[in-house]
């Protein structure tokens, strides 16, 4: 048993997301011999997440999403594919899993690509139960069949996701509330005057903000849903979407005695706290840095892909912006990472907004562009440190 | 009209590219100016070791998408 990752014994991936399809991939860049498991809860489907809120302006049903299934994607990949499937438990000495139907996997090295959980906000009425994340496909297909045509939608949580499903249902015809504690959209992430454009441009499509509330109670009244927000007001809607936030999924690794902080920590080589268990993705914090987006998601992948043919590779995170995909304003921001004390420098014309945030020595450690200016991106990127050298 | 039909004409010859992970598109009629892609770049002559500029993938992960009218 060696204590190196690579070898024949087989690689077992927890998860069949953009992060364990993603490895799995770069795995057999590498490598097409090692035997490979992927384990996964839904149906095994290929599918771009950051697609599935902007699916209805591309004209997309939730089926034209899912671009290959699990028997094509084990073909590609050379896997077994257990689909419909959850990994019970975890041990870490014998260097294997269980899953709910009973079956013992042995494996070399274990990917832990679990994901993250919907933040459930408790809420009062007899249709608090009646809310829908959207995390994955199949819950993206349960709004969309609960979406009448025209309907209206009430969004929770004014952050990036929730800006990108109101742009979409807005721009498609839908009456959209969001309902949210802070004073603007994306609230955390931009400086003021560029949260107010993209909060004015969603407006003027239609989007109706309770910003400063939140939602208190829902209640059913015949075939749609009468919310009741914190500042006493109402709002009607045929479906209620909740997008405060995501949690990271340490279940599994808790359950197994894994060290977990706000996610499963493991180390610039994506390894948790025993030398044969690896994590990456929503699920994880890499050297302290949780960054639930596909770009660091796919800079993990890489290395771990590397790492699991039998050559250690470190994973390094240059400065990456992520885009929001808010077409009636577009929006770029490049986050502090690790976050700093600094201050925004705002300049603001009639094609944007372009905010600089820049630390005490006034190095550029971030950046929010809008509109025009997002053609900026590039240029900026150059200036700012990387985030894992 | 006729100038209308000429710009019509010359835009179909471009083609879309979709990225299968993130879903952003390159569209060979603007490039990718920002990037040092000129506009009207064929997918063709685009550098093998590019990568998305929104998820970073690779120029072999990309999907092409038809245009739709």
């Amino acid at each position: 048993m060696s204590e190196h990752p690579g070898g024949n014994e087989p690689v077992v991936i927890v998860g069949a997301g953009l992060a364990g399809y993603t490895t799995a991939r770069e795995l057999r860049k590498h490598d097409r011999a090692r035997p490979l498991v992927i384990v996964t809860a839904d149906d095994g489907a290929f599918y771009s997440k950051p697609m599935l809120s902007n699916a209805l302006a591309q004209h997309k049903a939730p089926a034209d999403l899912a671009l290959k299934d699990a028997g094509a994607m084990a073909a590609e990949l050379d896997a077994e594919i257990l689909t419909r499937t959850r990994v019970a438990a975890i041990d870490p000495a014998a260097r294997t899993v269980t899953t709910d139907g009973g079956r013992t996997l042995a494996y070399g090295d274990l990917v832990l690509a679990t994901g993250a959980l919907p933040i459930h906000v408790p809420l009062e009425g007899d249709a608090a139960g009646a809310v829908i994340s959207v995390n994955h496909l199949d819950d993206y297909a349960r709004f969309r069949e609960a979406l009448p045509e025209g309907g209206t939608v009430l969004v929770m949580g004014p952050g990036l996701i929730g800006c990108e499903f109101a742009n979409d249902l807005a721009a498609a015809g839908h009456p959209v509330h969001v309902v949210g504690p802070a004073p603007h959209p994306l609230d955390r992430l931009l400086p003021g005057p560029a949260a107010r454009r993209l909060q004015r441009a969603l407006a003027e499509l239609g989007v109706v903000w309770h910003l400063g509330t939140t939602v208190a109670a829902l209640q059913r009244t015949g075939g749609t849903f009468r919310a009741r927000l914190a500042d006493g007001t109402g709002v009607d809607a045929h479906v209620v979407l909740s997008a405060v936030g995501l949690a990271p999924d340490t279940r599994l690794a808790e359950a197994a005695g894994l060290a977990v902080n706000r996610g499963i920590a493991v180390d610039r080589y994506l390894r948790s706290s025993d030398p044969h268990v690896y994590a990456l993705g929503d699920c994880a914090e890499v050297e302290g840095l949780v960054l639930p987006f596909v770009m660091p998601l796919m800079a993990c992948a890489r290395a771990l892909g590397a790492t699991l043919a039998g050559t250690p590779t470190a994973v390094r995170y240059p400065p990456m912006p992520v885009t929001v995909k808010t077409p009636a304003c577009p929006v770029v921001v490049c986050p502090p990472v690790p976050p700093v004390e600094g201050t925004w420098e705002v300049d603001e014309d009639d094609d944007g907004v372009r905010g600089l945030y820049r630390d005490r020595d006034g190095v550029l450690r971030g950046f929010a562009l809008t509109e025009g200016r997002v053609r900026e991106k590039q240029a900026l990127v150059k200036e700012v440190p990387p985030w894992l050298e | 009209m006729n100038r209308q039909f000429e710009e019509n004409e010359m835009s179909s010859e471009y083609r879309k590219w979709q990225c299968i992970v993130c879903g952003f598109v390159y569209d060979e009629a603007a490039g990718l100016p920002e990037d040092g892609i000129a506009p009207g770049t064929r997918w063709e002559d685009i550098p093998e070791d590019w990568a998305c500029p929104e998820c970073g993938v690779s120029k072999a992960d990309f999907e092409m998408v038809e245009i739709t009218a």
